[in-house]
């Protein structure tokens, strides 16, 4: 027997568990099918690209602290680099291996925090994010001591970093770094065979490798879909060039393969800062530099893989303290545009984890 | 009873009110009205309070330690928040259905536990038709949580009641079948005399049937991993998203009275429910009700949610042809006259069967396409 339906419209957010932070979409349902879906945002516009045109360059680097709360650390590290190659700085070799420290950390933790969320999206109550949480706590202790903060760090400057590692910074380091490797098995031994999970994101929200690129997606994203794309491999910045590391990469492109990527890269990044460790080398941490950055006039792009995708910082100079124009490539919000066609024709309970798997900071979409 | 006689008097025929209670039928009735009500609140407190202290411990957090040594005191200082909450009704709710909702599924939970015993022959009522009647009373609190749905006029909380309902729907049948196994083995409808049937507790002789009511159980009472009718990271809170105040109060305790009551359903069908030694029968019965709930919280804090088709796929395809398979075993068993004293063969012929069928039949689950099915 038919039955007939008739599609309704389900406002979903801006206030809403699980669509981290505020974000809205409004969703035509079909019984529990969606059959449409349109996101709107806007909810977190303060308007940072605006404010960068009255700040000095060092000025700015607060503000990319707040785009992508979660990887304060990464926003900082591309800022500095547009900055360095729009006035041709070079950076102390410590700072450069500093920077690829702290910023391989700071993958690590957003990564866990995105594997937990995906998780709790799922409906695991909070089990995994606590869990998650807890790793990430010693990465952000860890980050306290070099910066004295623990979310929005503003560590990095143009020329290097804002100061040297403290004297205890090593000793911590290596011993998060001894018991990170127990912490990732048991996740796996938690959750790689999970029936549940295995059931819900297997196969649900598949992303080709095709679709990933045509909405210029990145990061874990476009790598689990199958395509083998790393900033860091494929344009290389600052030192990335002297690591020895893999791309993994997935085949589906469903939610479990965006879960599993994510997994996967931690391990790579534990592996890049185990071999900076070695490497550091003495010296000072930041180049000599004026008070006022006043970079010739002209444009720049640098991008890094930032720990949701490509991170863009685009900035025009007219030789003045301040840039002419600042732009920002969120890997968040590209990602985020292949939504619609990875959630039509699934459940509710699927869009909440397909949208989940996409890994998205609202900061970051509305800047 | 030689015959039977289908009139309400039998119905509430007391067939063992103890000699020693003061006073008749109205003193032990109101006496056990008190006792239940009291009973079922403070569990709750105990049990909320146990789930909270439980999840924090499993999540390397504290849980609620500040009000009272221990934080024991914080279900009372919740209960307070929520009376001096101010009662909000949406504009569009249909007023009486959201006002009734509440009360609707909250009589049920304690209605239940007029069939429970406490300890041999103490319980408000002994109905032969005892188990008939917790599955009958069990089901009128979907009828509450559908018009809380439906009267709020909020879609989270339709789609949340929708849910429900067929979930329930669904999930009755195993869960009645599983009783049957147990039926059958202690030749009584009075839960009293099932405990009294209970020498070796049920949960050895029927392994497969307590697996079986203990899914269908957490399903019927939206427990996690069956929780999507309040799935809070999809659907905000279900049902009960436009409610506040005390209403809500009703519906948190609805939630945990329900978690008790299949509990103490559980404890007492499949755990031996007062029986024990040393320790008093009442205690026995919460220390058993307890472990219940606290395995309860764990699949709560460890698993993932289910999806609403696969919810219904592991109703239809896995749990309601195993619950078939578990009644025509137990029916052989029990037709066939097992011996008395043989019965620790049963208990391994039990186990065996119930590992053979539950392996053999997920692998078929799986074959079937793992809840794949068009809703």
């Amino acid at each position: 027997m038919a039955v007939r339906t008739e599609p309704f419209v389900l406002n979903m957010g801006p206030v809403h568990p699980s669509t981290h932070g505020v974000f809205r979409m409004r969703v035509t349902l079909d019984g529990e099918v969606v059959v449409d879906i349109e996101p709107i945002f806007g909810y977190l516009h303060r308007g940072i690209e605006k404010l960068a045109e009255q700040r000095t360059y060092t000025g700015i680097i607060p503000l990319t602290d707040r785009l992508d709360y979660i990887s304060s650390m990464s926003n900082n590290f591309a800022y500095c680099l547009a900055v360095e190659k729009l006035a041709g700085i070079k950076v102390p070799e410590r700072a450069e291996y500093i920077r690829v420290i702290i910023a391989e950390l700071q993958r690590v933790a957003a990564l866990l925090i995105a594997v937990g969320a995906f998780l709790n999206d799922c409906g695991a109550f909070f089990t995994p994010f606590l869990y998650m949480f807890r790793e990430r706590e010693r990465i952000v202790d860890l980050f306290e001591m070099v910066s004295g903060q623990r979310l929005t760090y503003n560590y990095m400057r143009v020329g290097g970093v804002s100061q040297d590692l403290p004297d205890e910074f090593m000793p911590a380091l290596r011993k998060f770094m001894n018991m990170m490797p127990r912490f990732m098995a048991e996740y796996d031994r938690l959750l790689v065979q999970n029936e549940i999970l295995i059931a819900r994101a297997k196969g649900v929200g598949i992303l080709t490798g095709e679709q990933a690129i045509n909405c210029s997606a990145s990061g874990p994203v476009l790598r689990a879909s199958g395509v083998k794309w790393d900033i860091r491999k494929a344009d290389p910045y600052s030192i990335y060039d002297r690591f020895d590391f893999a791309i993994p990469t997935q085949t589906t492109g469903d939610c479990y393969d965006r879960y599993r990527q994510r997994v996967e890269e931690t391990r790579q990044s534990l592996h890049i800062i185990r071999q900076a460790m070695e490497q550091i080398p003495s010296g000072p941490v930041r180049a000599e530099l004026p008070q006022l950055i006043r970079p010739p006039a002209g444009e720049a792009y640098a991008h890094i893989e930032a720990p949701k995708g490509e991170l863009g910082f685009y900035l025009v100079s007219d030789n003045s303290i301040a840039p002419y124009r600042c732009h920002i490539r969120p890997p968040s919000l590209i990602n985020l545009t292949a939504l619609r066609d990875m959630v039509r024709g699934w459940k509710i309970a699927d869009l909440i984890i397909i949208f989940g798997s996409i890994d998205i900071t609202v900061g970051e979409i509305d800047r | 009873m030689a015959t039977i006689e289908l009139n309400i008097y039998n119905l509430v025929n007391f067939q063992s009110i103890p000699p020693d209670w003061p006073g008749g039928f109205w003193w032990h009735w109101l006496f056990f009205t008190v006792v239940i009500i009291g009973f079922v609140l403070t569990m709750v407190m105990g049990v909320i309070y146990i789930e909270r202290r439980g999840m924090a411990r499993m999540q390397s957090r504290l849980g609620p330690n500040r009000t009272g040594p221990f934080g024991l005191l914080q279900p009372v200082a919740d209960a307070i928040k929520v009376l001096l909450k101010e009662n909000i009704v949406p504009d569009a709710a249909d007023k009486l259905i959201h006002w009734l909702a509440p009360v609707v599924a909250f009589a049920p939970a304690l209605m239940i536990f007029a069939v429970v015993p406490f300890g041999n022959g103490v319980l408000l009522a002994d109905l032969n038709v005892g188990i008939l009647y917790v599955v009958a009373i069990s089901s009128v609190s979907t009828v509450g949580i559908f018009m809380a749905g439906w009267g709020s006029s909020n879609k989270y909380s339709l789609l949340g009641a929708m849910r429900n309902v067929a979930a329930v729907v669904s999930y009755e049948i195993p869960l009645v079948l599983a009783i049957v196994g147990v039926v059958l083995i202690s030749g009584s409808l009075s839960l009293n005399q099932m405990v009294v049937a209970q020498d070796v507790p049920f949960i050895l002789l029927q392994p497969l049937g307590f697996l079986l009511f203990f899914a269908a159980g957490c399903a019927e009472i939206n427990r996690s991993p069956f929780d999507l009718m309040e799935a809070d990271s999809e659907i905000v809170a279900g049902f009960h998203t436009e409610y506040s105040g005390m209403k809500f109060a009703m519906f948190y305790l609805v939630e945990y009275a329900e978690a008790v009551a299949i509990s103490a359903i559980i404890a007492t069908l499949f755990l031996g429910g007062w029986r024990g030694p040393i320790l008093p029968p009442w205690l026995w019965f919460v220390v058993k009700v307890i472990i219940v709930f606290f395995a309860m919280v764990w699949t709560r804090t460890t698993l993932p949610r289910i999806r609403i088709d696969q919810l219904m796929a592991f109703a239809w395809k896995f749990l309601f042809p195993m619950s078939l398979f578990n009644l025509f075993i137990t029916a052989l068993q029990v037709l066939a006259g097992w011996p008395t004293e043989l019965v620790w063969a049963m208990i391994i012929v039990n186990f065996a069967v119930m590992a053979i069928l539950v392996l053999v039949w997920s692998k078929l689950f799986f074959k079937l396409g793992r809840g794949r099915i068009e809703v």
